[in-house]
């Protein structure tokens, strides 16, 4: 795993100012190539110098063809500092208004992604909050090693909330599938309760899911965590309300805005170290519902089910029993760039055996209080 | 790391986020458009697509309905309507969208409301064979109110209409006249078929003597909103930024810094700035962001501003440029959109959040409310759930609002309950209502014209 994360850094060096050869590549054809929901062209926008970006552009696209733009202003935010100076405001905005909150971090990407976003609020001062862990019990130990080195590195205090204990003792039994990720809403509630939190900033995106589609930025949950879509309070402007009465609490999704592409291209782009599983390498997997599953303590192939030795990367990261990995030579964070512009498979679709449980899965894990 | 961003590099080819709402009155086919531009720029991903015709089967339909790509919830599934905002996400090969699918029917002026507030383009669905319709009416009345920059008008089911040029041109025109009648800036007209795509991202061959852009065609070339060049600048402080503890560096031992969103204009270092309500000037020294320190910053990134001088400066606080700030006033006479179960009434307490200050409100007068019908101003005892008013506040202590006209950031305001927590209202400042109806539009022989 060390010796990945090596070759990501070398292959990658995020700090260089000069445009990235390796994604010039992509852009050779002159005209646009739609390849799932993205344009080649269209990702290479913040890599390649303005006047060949220019030449690269479809002749209809010229504003001018309609009278509508006369005049290009100078400054305007790109896509990406756009979405991070709503985030950043978000964060600094809940932050100052609520007594207690906490971020929910789990080591996996958009958690990461959020973290960064939170140290760039309140620099050169420390994130003034805790990160809260809840810990299904089935995580990839290289996620737990990662998060550990993680809130060493920012000098994070870390609260976890174990499912394992709550199995351990009785309050939780493990469900039929064997899946844990239903089972983290309890302990989150209960960790919520015992340290008083009254608001949690969570990594969820609304193009993850359609029920975190129709989730505000700031959500109301009520004394017993529940969301109440059919009750949301509008969200106006930019003027986020986090207030509730006592037993309330907000959850708060800073990249609600952020599309899969985006975390990635800003991980690329801010150079955010990852943990070494998103990234290509071989692995002993089998095969169980379309999905190439980890061999590990909680996850054994079943009569039938063949191990392989394969070169996979993981797009998510959550319950080792029920991820699934994808195959893929992406090794660098310019190839996986590439690589999820191009997928014609949405995150959860690929990788999360628990979404596809039912059409509302996810909206009635969240109506419970899920994250 | 390079994380600055220079604003000469920023923004050239890629032309940014572009943030879209999107109306209707119910059965106008909204929910097929919105599926029908996610399908046409790629956006819907194989396994989505895949999951839609499964429960388009299920429900004995022979196509995939694209209306099921946005309406997520199982309720709204089950009813088959739409009940919340949804939010949803396309590119093309010069833009970003994000795209707020605001439901018509159901307290149609929270939705609109909450969907137009961020938004830069409206995107309203006319029935090409009911044509400006009155909830079209309260739609562009909504987008007129919150001074959406844009509103793009899909005169949709054009097919049924048999393409024709004259009934189109003949909604062009009606919108046209209410458009102007309500003061909405721009209205253009495109004459579309959701469900078989005319118009949507290619223009069709089944209208030729339309000349104009496809809808995405135009969104993509509609020039952002703001115009940070001509406006002054503005920026509530959210925090103050004092490290402290050991963890913190010798070298930011010192450091004080004022963290916010630029709600308007450019801020450099070296400008001269005055804090309100104080009145307090400084210099700037410093934009941070992050680690990085910027020469200039600019709306709305968010930064923190180090300034030359040690002077009182807390949250909720607005730092502007010194020349030609903003008066800081107790007194504010606003247009609400009412938002709350419980009605409004005149000598109501509650709480104004402006910027990053929350104060207390006293409802001084309730001056009018919008007649939705005739859309002007009648007199009124108390505001009802989706009612739009003019009111006169009293604030306990000042803050240094500006017309809404002026600045969309700088005059929006939200009235909470102080009890509860909830919002209950959106507020433009200095905005007003119609006083006298406006002129009946002539139907032009079109017994279908419903006014």
């Amino acid at each position: 795993m060390t010796r990945l994360c090596e070759r990501r850094r070398r292959a990658n060096p995020g700090s260089s100012p000069t445009p990235r050869v390796g994604m010039a590549r992509i852009v050779e054809p002159p005209q646009p190539i739609i390849i799932g929901r993205y344009t080649l062209h269209y990702m290479t926008v913040t890599e390649v110098p303005s006047h060949a970006r220019e030449a690269t552009l479809p002749a209809e696209a010229s504003p001018a063809a309609y009278g509508s733009a006369e005049r290009e202003p100078a400054r305007r935010l790109s896509q990406l500092d756009a979405l991070e100076a709503e985030s950043i405001q978000v964060i600094r905005e809940i932050a100052a208004e609520l007594e207690r909150p906490a971020l929910l971090f789990s080591g996996g990407k958009d958690s990461v992604v959020m973290l960064h976003l939170a140290v760039k609020a309140f620099w050169p001062a420390p994130i003034p909050f805790p990160v809260l862990h809840v810990d299904t019990g089935h995580n990839f130990p290289e996620v737990l090693a990662y998060r550990d080195e993680t809130v060493e590195r920012l000098g994070l205090r870390l609260e976890v909330a174990s499912v394992q204990d709550y199995i351990d003792d009785g309050r939780l039994r493990e469900r039929a599938d064997g899946t844990r990720n239903p089972l983290q809403t309890i302990p989150l509630l209960d960790a919520i309760n015992e340290h008083r939190f009254d608001g949690v900033f969570g990594g969820g995106r609304r193009d993850e899911e359609k029920a975190r589609a129709k989730e505000r930025i700031v959500s109301l949950r009520d004394e017993f965590g529940q969301w109440d879509p059919k009750n949301q309070r509008p969200e106006l402007w930019n003027l986020y309300n986090p207030r509730h009465r006592p037993g309330e609490h907000v959850r708060v999704f800073p990249i609600s805005n952020w599309t899969e592409l985006d975390v990635w291209r800003y991980i690329e782009r801010e150079d955010i170290p990852l943990a070494p599983l998103y990234y290509a390498h071989e692995r002993e997997v089998f095969q169980r519902d379309g999905m190439w599953l980890a061999v590990g303590p909680v996850s054994q192939p079943r009569d039938g089910e063949v191990v392989e030795r394969r070169l996979v990367r993981y797009r998510t990261v959550g319950d080792m029993s029920c991820t699934g990995a994808v195959e893929s030579p992406a090794a660098t964070n310019a190839e996986i760039v590439a690589e999820v512009a191009a997928s014609t498979l949405t995150e959860r679709g690929a990788t999360r055996a628990d979404d596809r449980i039912s059409e509302a899965a996810m909206e009635d894990r969240k109506k419970e209080g899920y994250f | 790391m390079s994380t600055t961003t220079t604003p000469y590099a920023a923004g050239l080819g890629e032309r940014g986020l572009l943030r879209l709402a999107t109306a209707g009155s119910v059965d106008d086919g909204k929910s097929t458009l919105v599926g029908r531009l996610l399908h046409d720029t790629k956006s819907v991903l194989s396994d989505q697509l895949a999951a839609v015709e499964r429960v388009s089967r299920d429900r004995g339909l022979t196509a995939a309905d694209l209306a099921l790509l946005t309406d997520g919830l199982r309720a709204e599934r089950e009813q088959g309507i739409t009940i919340d905002v949804a939010y949803r996400y396309f590119a093309t090969a010069t833009r970003s969208f994000v795209l707020a699918d605001c439901p018509g029917h159901v307290q149609y002026t929270r939705n609109t409301v909450t969907g137009s507030s961020t938004a830069d383009v409206l995107v309203l669905l006319v029935d090409a064979r009911k044509g400006v319709l009155e909830q079209t009416r309260r739609h562009l009345a909504v987008a007129a109110l919150l001074r959406v920059p844009h509103v793009v008008v899909a005169v949709n089911k054009i097919d049924l209409v048999d393409f024709a040029q004259d009934v189109f041109e003949r909604v062009e025109a009606s919108v046209a006249a209410v458009a102007r009648e309500l003061g909405v800036a721009e209205a253009r007209a495109i004459p579309v078929c959701a469900v078989d795509g005319d118009n949507i991202v290619d223009r069709s061959a089944r209208t030729p003597w339309y000349s104009g852009p496809a809808l995405l065609e135009l969104l993509e070339s509609l020039p952002p909103s703001e115009d940070v060049e001509a406006e002054s600048f503005r920026m509530p402080v959210q925090l103050v930024i004092r490290p402290q503890g050991a963890a913190v560096s010798e070298e930011h031992r010192e450091y004080r810094g004022y963290a916010g969103a630029v709600a308007a204009g450019v801020v450099r270092v070296g400008d001269p700035v005055v804090a309100l309500p104080s009145g307090q000037q400084s210099t700037v020294v410093g934009i941070d962001l992050g680690s990085s320190s910027l020469p200039e910053a600019f709306a709305p990134q968010s930064v923190t501003l180090r300034l030359a001088d040690e002077i009182d400066i807390s949250r909720g606080d607005v730092l502007a440029a010194a020349e030609g700030a903003p008066t800081p006033t107790q007194d504010i006479e606003a247009v609400v959109c009412w938002l709350g179960d419980a009605d409004l009434r005149p000598g109501q307490r509650l709480l104004l959040k402006h910027g990053a200050r929350t104060v207390q409100a006293f409802v001084r007068t309730l001056d009018g409310v919008l007649d939705l019908d005739d859309l002007h101003a009648v007199p009124a005892e108390s505001l009802s759930l989706n009612d739009i008013g003019r009111v006169t506040l009293r604030l306990a202590s000042p803050v240094p609002v500006e017309d809404y006209a002026v600045s969309r950031r700088g005059g929006s305001f939200l009235l909470i309950d102080s009890h509860d927590g909830r919002t209950l209202a959106a507020g433009m400042v200095g905005a007003t209502l119609p006083s006298a109806p406006p002129a009946p539009i002539a139907p032009e022989g079109d017994e279908d014209f419903d006014i």
